[in-house]
This record gives C-alpha cells, structure tokens and sequence, in this order.
C-alpha cells in the first residue's frame, strides 16, 4: 500500500519534473522534483523488497558500483562531451531492462503467453539499445569515427533481425531454455551493433535520442511484466516524449528518420554539386579586429567548432568589449549547432552569456542584411548557401542562417578543409567573406589584444 | 495479471503516452538536449525494477544473482549518470536572464 503510494507520488513527480524542464526559468527546479520522485521510489523498493542478508549484500554494492561510477564520471565529464555520456547512461538503462526480461524468462514459470511476448519484446528493444548507444559513444568519443559500410548491409541487417525474433518466438515456448536465451540476447547485441556501424557522426545525436525513447519503451515493457504502474508511466511518457524529440531534431536537421537510419551520411552523391568558383581570401587578425571595431551590428554564429577549441569563455569576453563600444551583438544559433539541438546553447550559457542575446534561427534570420558583420566560428554546414540553391547537395532543403547576407561576413576557421560532412561551402569563396586561419581560441585571443591596443 | 487489470494497463500506457507528447510538444529548441538528458534519467526507474527482478532470483543459481546484479548496477548508472549531468546543464541555465525570445 505505502509502495504504491510512494510509486504513485512519484510518477507524479515525474511528469511534473518534465514538464517543468521545458521552461527555461523552472527547467532547475524540474530535474531535483524528478530526482525526489527517484529517490523515493529506491527508497521504498529497498525497504520493501528485503530478501535476507545475502541479497542485501548484492543489491547495495551493485547500486554503490554502478550509481557511484555514473555519478563520478558525470561529474567530471566536459560539457562538450555531454551527448555521449546521454548515450552511455541511455544505454545502461537499456541493459537494466534487459537483465529484467532475462530474469523473468529464466525463472519462467507463471507467466502467460501474453505476458512473455511483451517481456521477449522489451528484451529485444532494451539490449539493441544497449550496445548501440554504446557504439554511439564510442564514435562520438572518437574512439573510431570510419562509417563501416560494406555489401549488403541492410540484407545482412535484416537477416540478424529476423533470427534474432524467431529465436524471440521461439523463446515464448521454452523461456527459460538458457542457451537459447543466451543466443537471443547475442544477437540481439550484434544487431545494435551492426544498426549503429554505418550512422555517421553528424546524425549520431538523432541516433542517441532514438535509443533513449526505445530504452523507455522497454522500460515501460518491462513493467507490465512486473506489474508496476510507475514503470509503465515514466518508460511511456519518455518513450513518446523521445520518439517527438528525434523527429523534431530529424527535421532540423532535414533528414528523414528511415534516410538516417538506412543509409550511411555522405554516400548521397556529392559528385553533382556545382563546382564552387573563386578563391579564399585570407585576412589578419588586425584587419578583422578593426573592421568589428567600428561596427554597429554584429551576429556571431558559434558552431562546434568553437566547442573543441574550448573558446566560448573568450568569444564572451571579446562580445563585452564590443558591447562596451557600443556595438550591438548578438548570437545566432543553428538548430543542430554542436552535436545536440540546444548544445551550443548549453555551452554558451556555460560561458555566461546571457539569454537573451542567443537567438534561434528564425528570429535572427532576417537582420542579417542589416548587420555589418557576420563572425562565424567553428561552424560550416548550418552557414553554407548550398543548402538554398543548389539541388544536388546533400543539405539541400536545410535551413541556415543567411550569413552570406551580411555586409561582411568572417569565418574562423582551423583550415582549408572541408567540414564534419565534408560539403564544399561557397560562402568561403563569397566576396564580401573574409577567412581567418587557426585555432578558434587562439585567434579571438588575437582579436582581443588588436581590439585593446586600436 | 487478470483480463481487467491487463486493461488498465493499457489504458494507463494510452494516456501516458499522451501526456509525453504533450509535455515536449511546444518546447524551445535550446532546450532539448537538457529535455533529452532528462527523460534519459526519467527511465532510470527501470532500477526499481531491477531491485525486484533481484529479489526474485533464485537465491541458489548464481546465473540468476549474476544477471540481477548486472541489472541493478546498470538501472542505478542510468538513474544517478542521468540526474547528475541533467541537473549540471539545467544549473548553468539558473543565473541566465531569461529575455523575449527565450
């Protein structure tokens, strides 16, 4: 009774806490209300499910080594590397969901067919979480960031996946025959693998939030297996919540889910793209320094590139002496800007810069003919004009911030090459576009000391 | 689970999923990669069905204790990794002024 009632009060919580992570002046206050109901529902399954000493034993070290590790590691972890760690932890949960399934399968008895199918389900869904997210991650970590292709795959894929569910069919007839539920969840660990091998690194974020809506439906999977009401809540409401979340991002991004999924990034024909005309025109620090100078308006566009170079704190510090010239500046964000939609807004707030002087895309897209200078750092795709004009492109049909508008338009930028999607940009050959090598931190560290010693 | 029971079941997942729909239909972009984390964490209650799954196990079937064991390591990793790091990103969002267009 106390139990339910614990479980009830905190799937409560749950919804509440959400809810209010969606608005920026009460997202704090949302996560510790969430965080209540979790510590709650412990609590009371702890007190509740007392099953002699041993046990104990097993249940507070596996909870003080697994919550002790994701605590550490999330502590320390650097906020450029936050999508990654939103795999790992997704794909913990993932497993746990699936150790569920394979326990109730072992132990077999009393359940009814109906009951074992959703359990095999949520076994299938959760360990295909598992060890994708954390093929995710280590691409993301950069651990191997070749796109494995090869011939076939997706016949090949298909096939691990169909045997992978006639071992499931076969599993609601001899559930607790263990090899044969050992071979159901190899595969199904192969099939996640092999599902996630050929996603490029610029769709991984869309991969990870698909991963974290299908661990919610496990979850919720699960707890009808058990019974538990706030398990079936919280794994539902996450797993619609994630499914609208991966669509919002796929559309950002303009790709389809099933072209993400299916077909490996810059295998598309990039070969039909019109040939970019015309040279980069390098500047100095001291002409880019001064020509901001004596601006009035001013968008800086940061990508993840600004992120890697760890220059956001300096970015910051060179807007406030723009900002005491006079200069109005402003920061205008790309949907997919860094590796997740709200990333570089994470980092940016991390550097301090306020709200209210970071814009979304269709808020800001229209002054840039009124603006003097465009600053693009660290970015590329979500600035190339391709994405407007030229049909063959890849992006084609992508929004992007009309930086090519602007009277003058300066890219920072570590070299010549292309980016992480490697498209030819033609806003670098533009005229009225100037580039600025090196290392992003390094050269706003540059532009500082021209800008003091004008 | 009797027939009825299994239908409230049902009903409760009907409505839940409603309920997340709505929840992050009209979010701002900036937030949703702390909105991601978050109901990251939010399934992290898969560990209470873990600490169940354990106590059910067999006491005397090491396999059985092994994959409870695994299960409750992984649900607490889900559950403490995905309260940290969402609490760490909503927190630098604290002293920001919200303005117009936030």
């Amino acid at each position: 009774m106390i139990l339910e009632l614990v479980y009830f009060a905190a799937a409560v919580l749950f919804i509440v806490g959400l809810k209010q992570m969606g608005t920026p002046v009460h997202a704090r206050r949302g996560i510790v209300w969430a965080g209540a109901g979790m510590a709650a529902a412990t609590l009371a399954t702890f007190f509740y499910t007392y099953d002699g000493p041993t046990k104990l034993l097993l249940l507070l070290t596996a909870m003080a080594l697994g919550g002790g590790v994701a605590w550490w590691t999330g502590r320390r972890v650097a906020m450029t590397s936050m999508p990654q760690m939103v795999a790992v932890y997704n794909g913990m949960g993932g497993g746990a969901a699936a150790c569920i399934a394979a326990l109730e399968l072992l132990g077999g008895a009393g359940h009814s067919t109906g009951v074992l199918v959703l359990a095999v389900l949520g076994a299938l869904i959760g360990t295909v979480s598992f060890s994708g997210s954390m093929i995710a991650f280590a691409k993301l970590q950069g651990w191997f960031d070749r796109t494995l292709t090869f011939h076939n795959q997706q016949w090949i894929n298909f096939g691990v996946l169909g045997t992978t569910l006639l071992l499931g069919l076969l599993l609601l007839f001899f559930p607790s025959f263990a090899p044969l539920l050992l071979l159901f969840f190899l595969l199904a660990l192969i099939y996640g693998v092999m599902m996630t091998l050929p996603i490029g690194g610029a769709d991984m974020p869309v991969v990870i939030s698909l991963y974290n809506a299908l661990t919610g439906l496990a979850v919720c999977l699960e707890g009808f297996v058990l019974d538990n009401a706030v398990m079936i809540i919280a794994g539902t409401v996450v797993g619609a919540a994630g499914t609208l979340l991966t669509r919002l991002m796929a559309k950002a991004m303009n790709r389809s889910l099933r072209s993400i999924l299916f077909s490996a990034f810059g295998t598309a024909d990039t070969g039909t793209a019109v040939a970019v005309e015309g040279d980069m025109k390098e500047s100095s620090a001291i002409d880019v320094a001064a020509l901001m100078a004596y601006s009035r308006e001013i968008i800086i566009i940061p990508g993840y590139g600004l992120a890697v170079a760890q220059a956001q704190h300096k970015l910051w510090e060179y807007a406030g002496l723009l900002e005491q010239r006079g200069i109005r500046v402003r920061f205008a964000i790309h949907p997919v800007a860094g590796r997740m939609p709200g990333h570089m807004n994470v980092l940016l707030a991390e550097a301090g810069v306020p709200y209210d002087k970071i814009h979304d895309l269709e808020d800001v897209n229209n002054d840039f003919p009124n603006c003097d200078v465009a600053l693009v750092i660290g970015a590329n795709d979500v600035v190339n004009p391709a994405a407007r004009t030229d049909e063959g492109s890849p992006i084609y049909g992508m929004p992007i911030l009309s930086a090519d508008q602007a009277r003058n338009c300066i890219v920072i930028k570590r070299g010549r090459g292309k980016g992480f999607s490697g498209i030819e940009n033609r806003l670098f050959y533009a005229d009225n576009t100037r580039m600025l090598y090196g290392d992003g931190r390094e050269a706003i560290t540059a532009l500082i000391q021209e800008l003091k010693s004008l | 689970m009797n027939e009825f029971g299994g239908f409230i079941a049902l009903y409760i997942f009907m409505l839940a999923a409603f309920t997340g729909y709505e929840v992050i239909a009209r979010v701002p972009a900036i937030l949703h990669t702390p909105l991601m984390s978050g109901s990251n964490f939010i399934h992290g209650i898969v560990l209470v069905g873990a600490m169940f799954a354990l106590m059910h196990a067999d006491p005397n079937s090491p396999t059985q204790l092994g994959i409870g064991f695994l299960g409750v390591l992984l649900g607490a990793g889900n559950a403490a990794g995905g309260f940290v790091v969402t609490e760490r990103m909503l927190e630098m969002f604290k002293r920001s002024q919200p303005g117009p267009h936030s």
